[in-house]
């Protein structure tokens, strides 16, 4: 188990490492001068020629570019990713206060999401080719079909607009702030997050569990006598979770693009938003600090997938 | 596989792979309602300019938000453009990004896929590798940084679209391979002298053909949706060329969706039902390739 977990870490540091040199090669063919990303955009303007001489050395920006990449990214793995062309401010600080609501977008969305998914994959899975099984599988087909941002602005007018119940945009009223009103600000976005990911997880779990129940061990606990609940849920649930955890955690990625659209829509403060705005702006440094947090973020959760794996089902140690 | 019979019976003489699935196809009805839907969107999109009788990119600000009526079916957009016309012409642009973004992913799938099958050991644990990789990265952030560094453009879109779908189409083709590697036919080619690239062509992509359809569909199902969300996010089809999602656009203010719903309504149905009917066809195409996975 340890060589093989090893080798995975070993092709995802390798992979990194790709995925820096294809963001490093994007930084070199994007407009303007790489200073501008690497120091105050105040220093820069107010800054004598020398200094920005002095700076340009001491980033490494005078030397070949392999040298150049290598100073980029040994200053971006110790967490400095360079200033904001648009404000100055230091890319890390902007990205990490906007962490924090992306991850509880995404956290609630995925528990949304799950919530749905497993009673509705379980129920399809039991009474396979019903009308429940044929129900669940257009719910899941809508749910990968319909774009969220249609979805989201349906909720908008529906929710927000006639019926008035939840509010639409921010994270929280600025005027009188409550634990009531996050959640009612972190309703609809983690909602349709939820709605849009379900279809996906749905498909895995109904399939994973009609693996199971077709296995010959559930005959062997039904010809024993266990009820029928006790089949699905203790025998048949549990071993097919094995997969549906894999998918899970290499699905992350495709949670966090759901909760980029998201944040747009709802104008929720994360990361998302912040790099869709970024884009608007040309505000390269940042692109880049958000591309790299991603890429490590998918590349940690595809790791712990095959960790999960190992740990769960200990056939996959033999190999 | 069943065995075939060596004496055809009357019934069965009639019986081609490709008589079997479009009947098997036929049975599905959402997937022909869907496949009806669909020509109904090719044909509009063919002949926007005719049906919609208004050039698409057309100024009036004399007329700008105005309801549906009889003249402008579907109202007018902030500087008085047709909307009806605009989302047919949004069609054009909406489904040629979803064609060539999967027909890319279905190249590159079947190449490397048949290359990993094919080649095995190392070349197969390194392509495979890439598979699991390039799937789990969303592609939506790919078309930030790409977007964002070089500027969006829809040759871009479809490139990043398609070089991060390749891996359905790839493993699918991977396992058709592994499966033929062992067939004695394969094996008479190889000592006959074929190639890699021969065996290939001539023998691995063909018998691969039904699946890659299959694939290819649920590919132009998503290229389709992921088109549409980028160009909703700026980062797509740039105005003031329609495509559906940039429609949307305009209408992320309260007003819009309460007061115009001639705006975001049509572009955001038109493209729920188009990636829906494109998934139901995929569906339908699956069942009649093959039943057992249903």
């Amino acid at each position: 188990m340890g060589a093989y977990l090893l080798r995975r870490l070993a092709t995802n540091v390798l992979v990194f490492l790709l995925i820096t040199v294809a963001i490093f090669w994007l930084v070199h063919k994007a407009p303007g001068d790489p200073i501008a990303m690497r120091i105050p955009a105040d220093q820069l303007n107010s800054g004598s020629a020398e200094y920005i001489a002095q700076q340009r050395h001491a980033l490494g920006l005078d030397r070949p570019v392999f040298v150049q990449y290598w100073f980029w990214l040994t200053n971006a793995l110790q967490g400095d990713l360079g200033y904001s062309l648009l404000n100055g401010r230091p890319v890390t600080e902007l990205l990490g206060e906007r962490i924090g609501p992306t991850v509880e977008l995404m956290l609630v969305g995925l528990v949304i999401s799950l919530l749905v998914a497993f009673p509705l994959g379980i129920l399809a899975a039991r009474r396979k080719n019903s009308i429940w099984d044929y129900g669940t599988a257009v719910i899941s087909l809508g749910s990968v079909s319909i774009p969220v941002f249609f979805l989201a602005l349906i909720a908008i007018f529906l929710f927000t607009l006639r019926f008035q119940w939840l509010p639409s945009s921010g994270i929280a009223d600025p005027a009188n702030p409550s634990f009531v009103d996050s959640v009612r600000h972190l309703v609809l976005p983690a909602v349709i997050l939820g709605i849009a990911n379900t279809g996906t997880y749905l498909r895995y779990i109904r399939g994973s569990m009609i693996t199971e129940l077709g296995a010959d061990y559930i005959r062997t606990a039904e010809a024993k006598g266990a009820s029928p609940r006790r089949v699905v849920y203790r025998h048949a649930l549990r071993n097919s979770l094995i997969p549906v955890l894999t998918v899970i955690a290499s699905n992350m990625g495709q949670l966090l693009a759901g909760a980029v659209v998201i944040e747009q829509v709802f104008a929720w403060p994360g990361m998302g938003q912040l790099a869709v705005s970024s884009v608007n702006q040309h505000d390269y440094s940042v692109i880049v600090g958000f591309a790299l947090l991603v890429a490590i973020l998918v590349l940690v959760f595809n790791l712990l997938a095959d960790v999960l794996y190992t740990v769960v089902d200990p056939r996959v140690r033999l190999r | 596989m069943t065995g075939i019979p060596a004496e055809p019976t009357a019934a069965v003489r009639g019986r081609t792979p490709w008589r079997t699935g479009l009947r098997r196809f036929r049975r599905h009805p959402l997937a022909l309602a869907s496949v009806v839907f669909l020509l109904l969107v090719i044909v509009a999109a063919v002949f926007a300019r005719q049906i919609s009788g208004f050039d698409p990119n057309a100024i009036n600000l004399t007329h700008a938000r105005e309801a549906p009526s009889g003249t402008h079916w579907l109202g007018t957009d902030p500087t008085g453009r047709d909307v009806f016309s605009r989302l047919l012409h949004a069609a054009r642009v909406s489904l040629g990004v979803g064609l060539a973004a999967a027909a890319l992913a279905v190249v590159l799938g079947s190449v490397l896929g048949s290359l990993a099958g094919l080649l095995g050991r190392w070349v197969d644990i390194v392509i495979m590798r890439l598979a699991d990789i390039f799937l789990s990265f969303p592609t939506l952030v790919v078309i930030v940084v790409v977007a964002g560094m070089l500027g969006p453009s829809v040759p871009t879109m479809i490139i990043a679209i398609g070089a991060f779908q390749w891996p359905v189409c790839g493993r699918i083709v991977r396992g058709v391979t592994l499966s033929l590697r062992e067939h004695e036919y394969l094996l008479a080619a190889r000592a006959a002298g074929a190639g890699s690239g021969w065996l290939m062509i001539r023998h691995i992509i063909p018998a691969a053909l039904p699946p890659i359809c299959v694939a290819a569909t649920f590919a132009t199902a998503q290229a389709i949706g992921m088109e549409a969300t980028f160009s909703f996010l700026g980062l797509g089809v740039q105005p003031p060329t329609a495509s559906w999602g940039n429609m949307l656009t305009d209408a992320q203010s309260l007003t819009v969706i309460a007061g115009q719903p001639w705006l975001w309504l049509p572009p955001g149905i038109a493209v729920a039902l188009t990636v829906l009917a494109v998934n139901f066809i995929g569906d339908g195409l699956r069942d009649a390739v093959d039943p057992r996975q249903s």
